[in-house]
């Protein structure tokens, strides 16, 4: 597939929000902000901060569309369509955080019951994003399980560094639990992504030249695909770059996603520098754009089978 | 239960592109607006088409078989693209089986398009909507056309009669006999999306030639001895064959 990058950027920023807002109320829960309004302000602040991330996932997908101005129209289909099903998850989850925040700000005693409602619809979030990959059963690389542990997993990852960093800043007591979480979440996306790395590279297509156009004989060869310019069929479902190229994306990300950040993080927290947390998270965001660039392009689409040669 | 479709014989097909040609004709020129010609004389020029016809070799040089290959969106009877549309523009009718996209309700996400293994879905980048073979439905339903014309402008358009299009489910229908009898076939069928189009395959035209047949035994100038006696004699196979 060639990746769009307004799916690499709603798909990574969702998952930052995600990631923030649970580990925000994660901190509630364990009584950070029972009964001093300062830390409400800093749980307010940070539903902002998560907030505003979704925000900007929700604008990058606004790009993808053709006629965006028809986009409400995307929550109709529930019954049947992930996609659809992640339309309405995502407002819901971002109205739910809204409220929260201003609960917090204004001090209301409602902001559990709210949080877990938000934490619900962050959950059924991960869960539409990773199923908007994981059910179309033709993209093989992306109709594993591992699609959607690793989406969750990689938001929470990215979501508890952000977390840490900002901790760090506004409440150095608690950076030292959400670093160790998100050290631990770090290592979980590194091993959840090295087993679907794993899995993809064995993977057999199961369709072939000869079931696509169903020819039983071992030698076929395309000699024309129809036309000689490009088309719809050629830029969406290419990405048109060298094996090589993918190759280092893949080493990119690993580095940049998983290694980079784990050894700012040691450094930040040994160390009680804020500034270093803040870049480990910021390296891994941008590992993950890799990731997510390298995890839509490894997709290998049946429909491919169909235009080897240009002529 | 009405499945309309169409089978293309590709043991006749001449991979003339009148399909292709016709098919773009009568789709740009429809209610629904023209099909995007982008740079159509520029170096790099591209556009949507809802038929292509590709060329593929078959065996190895000098036991090759060319294989002109019609390709249109095959109206699956369990379409993988439609349940995934997250608007409801992407539907099968109920009364034919036809796969339609409802232009005024997609919002051009492509995900219809990722869902399909044949790649039989093209954004229209102009309107900025997806589009697909419509087996010409404002045509074949058109009842001010004659009769005979109310069919897809590909199968009209075809010299080489290779595109039969009916009702897959009626058993006594041309394209029903043709699957039944020339051994029709769907794509991919791994996939289970159970495509109402099917293709023929190509077949075998072989001419036996028997001895007996190249000496007829009753050649008058081989019975009267002046010729010497031909090697074989009995009867001829047409002698059996009468």
């Amino acid at each position: 597939m060639n990746p769009a990058f307004s799916v690499v950027f709603l798909t990574t920023l969702i998952g930052a929000g995600q990631g923030l807002f649970l580990a925000l109320f994660g901190a509630e829960l364990l009584g950070f902000g029972a009964d001093d309004p300062g830390e409400r302000a800093l749980l307010a602040a940070g539903g902002v901060v998560a907030l505003g991330f979704t925000a900007l996932g929700l604008l990058a997908s606004v790009f993808h569309l053709g006629r965006p101005e028809r986009g409400w129209r995307a929550a109709s289909m529930w019954r049947t369509s992930w996609l659809s099903r992640e339309v309405i998850a995502l407002p819901a989850f971002m109205g739910l955080v809204f409220v929260w925040s201003v609960a917090h700000w204004v001090g209301s005693p409602a902001t559990l019951w709210i949080g877990w409602l938000a934490a619900l619809a962050c959950l059924a979030l991960f869960v539409c994003t990773g199923m908007v990959y994981a059910s179309i059963r033709f993209l093989q690389e992306w109709a594993s399980a591992f699609t959607l542990v690793n989406f969750t997993l990689l938001g929470l990852a990215s979501g508890f560094v952000l977390a840490t960093a900002l901790a760090a800043y506004a409440a150095p007591e608690w950076a030292g639990g959400y670093g160790l979480l998100a050290f631990i979440l770090t290592v979980a996306g590194a091993i959840g992504r090295g087993l679907s790395l794993q899995r993809n590279a064995r993977l057999k297509p199961k369709s072939t030249l000869q079931s696509a156009i169903g020819i039983r004989h071992p030698k076929i060869a395309q000699r024309s695909m129809g036309f000689m310019g490009g088309s719809f069929n050629t830029r969406e479902f290419f990405h048109g770059r060298p094996a090589g190229f993918l190759r280092q994306v893949k080493w990119v990300f690993l580095v940049l996603a998983f290694l980079i950040p784990l050894l700012l993080l040691a450094l930040g927290l040994v160390n009680g520098a804020p500034a270093l947390l803040a870049l480990a998270f910021v390296v891994q965001y941008l590992g993950l754009l890799a990731e997510r660039w390298y995890f839509l392009a490894q997709a290998n689409h049946p429909q491919n089978l169909y235009y080897q040669a240009v002529a | 239960m009405t499945q309309l479709a169409l089978v293309i014989d590709l043991n006749v097909c001449v991979g003339c592109h009148a399909c292709v040609t016709s098919c773009k004709q009568w789709n740009t020129s429809g209610a629904a607006g023209p099909l995007v010609d982008d740079q159509p004389y520029g170096a790099d020029p591209t556009g949507t088409f809802f038929n292509r016809v590709q060329t593929f070799e078959v065996g190895e040089f000098p036991n090759t078989q060319t294989v002109h290959f019609p390709k249109s969106c095959l109206h699956c009877e369990d379409p993988p693209c439609v349940p995934v549309c997250p608007t409801g523009a992407s539907y099968k009718r109920k009364e034919d089986g036809i796969v339609l996209v409802d232009y005024d309700k997609c919002i051009g996400c492509k995900y219809c398009s990722w869902a399909c293994p044949y790649g039989a879905r093209e954004i229209d980048e102009e309107r900025k909507v997806m589009t697909k073979c419509t087996l010409c439905v404002d045509r074949i339903t058109d009842t001010a056309l004659p009769a005979s014309e109310r069919k897809p402008a590909c199968v009209l358009a075809c010299p080489t009669h290779a595109r039969l299009f009916g009702d897959v489910h009626d058993p006594e229908s041309v394209v029903s006999v043709a699957i039944r009898e020339r051994g029709g076939y769907a794509l991919m069928p791994e996939w289970n999306t159970r495509p109402a189009n099917h293709y023929l395959p190509r077949r075998r035209t072989e001419l036996t030639v028997h001895a007996e047949d190249l000496v007829r035994v009753d050649n008058p100038l081989k019975i009267d001895g002046s010729r010497p006696e031909s090697p074989q004699q009995g009867p001829g196979r047409e002698d059996f064959a009468t």
